[in-house]
């Protein structure tokens, strides 16, 4: 057993404070753990989400001692517990209660982008042929749980609130799953350079650093979709082979 | 009260992966369909799902097909499912399959470029499409992906309280939001209720905290029967150190990819005791067990992938004869692969990424190094609603009901991987047949008096005094679990079911005084006393059923009847609400199975 505190964010849309709650802890917790022991003794109104447990729904994000986390998936003993430990809900979103914040705007974002569109099948039995080689890159962008801490962390989003003019990381993570997916047909590089931004990402991989999926998300699928962008968009020599050779 | 109220023809409760595909599905049809979430929508226990679904595609090994499938599950399922929905899954599952390859969903591949098939307990052949061990969360992505798209109104975050009655026939739910606690009404035409499993029940579960069998206490209250609920699975392979990932699910394909049992003493104690109706199938010889999970078709499985009912039951054995692992459980061995195959560590990364990650990062330990402990967990419902196998529509009229919180194609254990197919298979079913359901009726009349009632009912809590007589509804919960965790759980007897029966109508008196603090928005202390009443009633019928069945079939294993009764795998479980309120059981005969079935199953077991 060991006493720590808590200092947690209580409040809703119009503002609120950190309330402190000391508890004690045995070994083997998470930073979950803590908050329903906290939210079965002493808040039972103490809103947050969760669901899995396990690191692999992606609900319970909150920022703890100020870094974008799952808190199922933090451990107690990697935090040092002799100061207060500090929980708030995610600061690119609007609040809701206490750790819960409105993350409906990333559902909408995802429905502005098109959808997954395949190519004919290759077998009769309406069935497709696709190398392990050749998914292996969408399948790591495939991991993502949709946690939105990519999102939270994002300095487009979290401190500028271009909400309107970015997507995200987690939705250029989407998006490249979709371009780069073998049996995709569709274009969705025009929206990428206008109505998604992706010119506002200026590549300082904080996304990649707070991913718990570990997903690279700046090197393997940004870099990868501004690069398709500028060929296709900024390249003379390929703009001029456009001009010559116009499809259809 | 005045509520807002929706309208639609068909509302799915529920977006897991039967909920979202039985949206998709009605929605396909072309009619106006709302879907409920509790949660946000892709994070429903679905997600949880690691090794994959099965489907006969045989694209790993030829001699697969519907006939074996169709036979295992029967086999597995101890010859009480309903034969019907058996052979319908085995049937359709494929096609189901590679419908979620033309939505986006990217399996694993064969070196011939097709969807990849993986071994699991109880299955003949490779049979599991997967995607490494996060199958779940590709199936779930897939379908809100390719959903999102199809013209239903999702409605997240929503709990429902009430299915709403119009005579006999279910006519829409009630409910409330959780970041405002405003209700709503909603109508339909016709209602399907997908919302999963129960295994909140229990101290000790997989389940998040969503699987309090919502879906199958609303069906009953509102006049549905429930089949045979005393079969309950116990998985075999939950995580048990450190506590707070105690119940956290280790997948089978740990044991597919070659993972050994030990006890304390280093034995492979499965060998110990390997069921007559599997002999002919399991292999005595570990090193033939380690070619079988490496896809050597000539060599027969290892007993580690014995049907689930009874490794965790084996498990159970080696911790009360004091040969268990130092915080009570066994030890799960992956690392040893390292003396057959170059790179393990590379391997097992590879094949069982999210099993790493998730002991690395909660238990601090290196699967690639080190055996893990494992212990049993309370996993899943075979029982559940009862439904037509064909259209899954319920004894009332305008219900319908799929997925885990469904009853009859498992029977008395579930094969790993026929879940994810389940979803699939009789989502679409059930999306289709409300769908029709709902253009043959015209919407039903909402009963005022009955609405005012549920939401009196559901707000109660607010209306007591704290202290005195009342409490918080944590304590009523955790009291609840863990009298079910040791008396109506993995091993059962007469007394000790008596005594739970007996307790859980102690606990509903508590129930009905429990006290919450604050207020409707975005309260789980309220959310927790709501669920309450599910878990009470689901856990009457599960030992109403587990008292009544004296004999051990599958998940229901009794230390005083441990044997098999030829007559008891002649009838199912059926619960029911009497006019009076109180739960009545009722055995009833399975229909004969149909003729070309029983061939099959003849020809398979030879």
């Amino acid at each position: 057993m060991k006493n720590v505190v808590f200092r947690i964010w209580r409040g809703d849309v119009n503002g609120g404070d950190f309330v402190e709650y000391k508890t004690e802890i045995t070994e083997g917790l998470v930073v979950l753990d803590v908050i329903h022991k906290i939210q079965a003794t002493q808040a039972n109104d103490l809103a947050c989400r969760w669901n899995c447990k396990a690191g692999k729904c992606g609900s319970c994000s909150a920022e703890i001692n100020g870094m974008p986390k799952l808190m199922c998936m933090t451990r107690m003993d990697t935090l040092d517990t002799s100061k207060p430990i500090t929980v708030e809900p995610m600061r690119a979103f609007p609040r809701i209660r206490d750790l819960a914040t409105d993350v409906s705007w990333n559902f909408r974002v995802k429905k502005k982008i098109k959808k997954f569109n395949p190519r004919k099948p290759d077998a009769p039995d309406g069935t497709w042929r696709m190398a392990q080689a050749d998914v292996d890159r969408v399948q790591e962008f495939r991991k993502c749980i949709e946690c939105f801490l990519c999102q939270d962390v994002c300095h487009v989003l979290r401190d500028h609130h271009q909400h309107e003019e970015f997507i995200g990381p987690r939705f250029l993570v989407y998006t490249a799953a979709l371009e780069m997916h073998p049996l995709d047909t569709e274009d969705r590089l025009p929206e990428l350079k206008q109505a998604h931004g992706i010119g506002f990402c200026n590549i300082t991989k904080c996304c990649t650093k707070v991913c718990p999926e570990h997903i690279t998300i700046t090197d393997n699928a940004i870099i990868p979709l501004k690069e398709r962008v500028v060929d296709d968009f900024y390249d003379p020599f390929g703009w001029l082979l456009k001009k010559l050779r116009p499809k259809d | 009260m005045a509520y807002e109220t929706f309208e639609y023809d068909v509302l799915v409760i529920g977006a897991g992966g039967a909920g979202l595909r039985a949206a998709i599905e009605a929605s396909a049809a072309g009619v106006k369909v709302g879907l409920i979430c509790k949660s946000l929508l892709g994070k429903a226990h679905t997600v949880m799902a690691e090794g994959g679904m099965a489907a006969a595609m045989a694209n790993v090994d030829d001699r697969d097909s519907w006939k074996v499938h169709f036979a295992d599950t029967m086999r597995g399922g101890q010859y009480v499912n309903n034969w019907r929905m058996a052979e319908l899954h085995a049937k359709e599952a494929p096609a189901r399959v590679h419908e979620l390859e033309a939505w986006g969903a990217v399996f694993d591949r064969t070196k011939e470029g097709k969807i990849s098939q993986r071994n699991f307990g109880g299955h003949r052949y490779p049979r599991l499409a997967h995607v490494g061990d996060r199958t779940g969360l590709e199936l779930i992505r897939t379908l809100q992906d390719h959903g999102i798209h199809q013209g239903i109104t999702v409605h997240m975050e929503y709990t429902i309280v009430a299915l709403l009655k119009d005579g006999d026939r279910v006519v829409g739910a009630f409910g409330y939001d959780r970041e405002r606690g405003r209700f709503r009404i909603f109508r339909a035409k016709a209602v399907v209720v997908c919302t999963g499993g129960l295994g909140r029940a229990y101290a000790v579960t997989s389940n998040s905290w969503e699987g309090t069998g919502d879906g199958v206490s609303l069906a009953y209250h509102a006049g549905a029967e429930l089949l045979d609920m005393e079969f309950i699975q116990f998985h075999p392979t939950g995580m048990i150190w450190p506590p707070s990932v105690k119940g956290i699910l280790v997948t089978e394909s740990v044991r597919g990819e070659g993972g050994v049992l030990k006890n304390k003493d280093g034995r492979r104690f499965m060998y110990d005791d390997i069921p007559d109706n599997y002999k002919s199938q399991t292999s005595m010889d570990p090193e033939e067990g380690w070619r079988y999970t490496q896809n050597d078709k000539s060599a027969k499985r290892p007993p580690e992938l014995l049907t689930r009912d009874h490794v965790a039951r084996c498990i159970n054995r080696e911790v009360k004869a004091g040969r268990g692992s130092p915080h009570g459980g066994v030890f799960l061995d992956i690392a040893w692969i390292k003396e057959k195959i170059p790179n393990a560590p590379e391997h097992i990364k590879r094949k069982l990424p999210s099993m790493y990650h998730q002991f690395m990062q909660l238990a601090n330990l290196d699967i690639t190094k080190e055996p893990m402990e494992v212990g049993p967990t309370t996993h899943y419902a075979m029982g559940g609603i009862r439904v037509n196998a064909d259209t899954q529509a319920t004894n009332v009229p305008g219900l319908f009901a799929a997925g885990e919180c469904a009853a009859g194609l498992h029977g008395a254990n579930r094969l790993g991987g026929n879940s994810l197919s389940d979803l699939i298979v009789f989502g679409k079913r059930a999306g289709e047949y409300a769908a029709k359901y709902a253009k043959e009726n015209p919407l039903g009349k909402v009963n005022d008096a009955q609405v005012e009632a549920a939401y009196k009912e559901a707000v109660a809590p607010f209306d007591r005094p704290a202290g005195g007589a009342s409490e918080g509804p944590y304590q009523v919960q955790y009291d609840l679990q863990n009298m079910m965790q040791a008396n109506v759980g993995i091993v059962r007897l007469q007394n000790e079911m008596e005594f739970a029966l007996d307790g859980i109508q102690k606990l509903k008196a508590r129930a009905a005084k429990v006290a919450v603090q604050g207020h409707l928005e975005y309260n789980p202390g309220w959310h927790t006393a709501i669920d309450l009443t599910h878990l009470l009633t689901i856990s009457e019928a599960i030992t109403l059923c587990s008292i009544d069945r004296k004999e051990s079939r599958g998940g229901h294993f009794r230390e005083d009847f441990p044997n098999k009764d030829p007559e008891a795998q002649k009838y199912n479980s059926v619960i029911s609400k009497a006019a009076d309120g109180s739960m009545k059981l009722r055995r009833e005969p399975i229909p004969a199975m149909r003729e070309d079935l029983k061939q099959v199953i003849e020809e398979m077991a030879k």
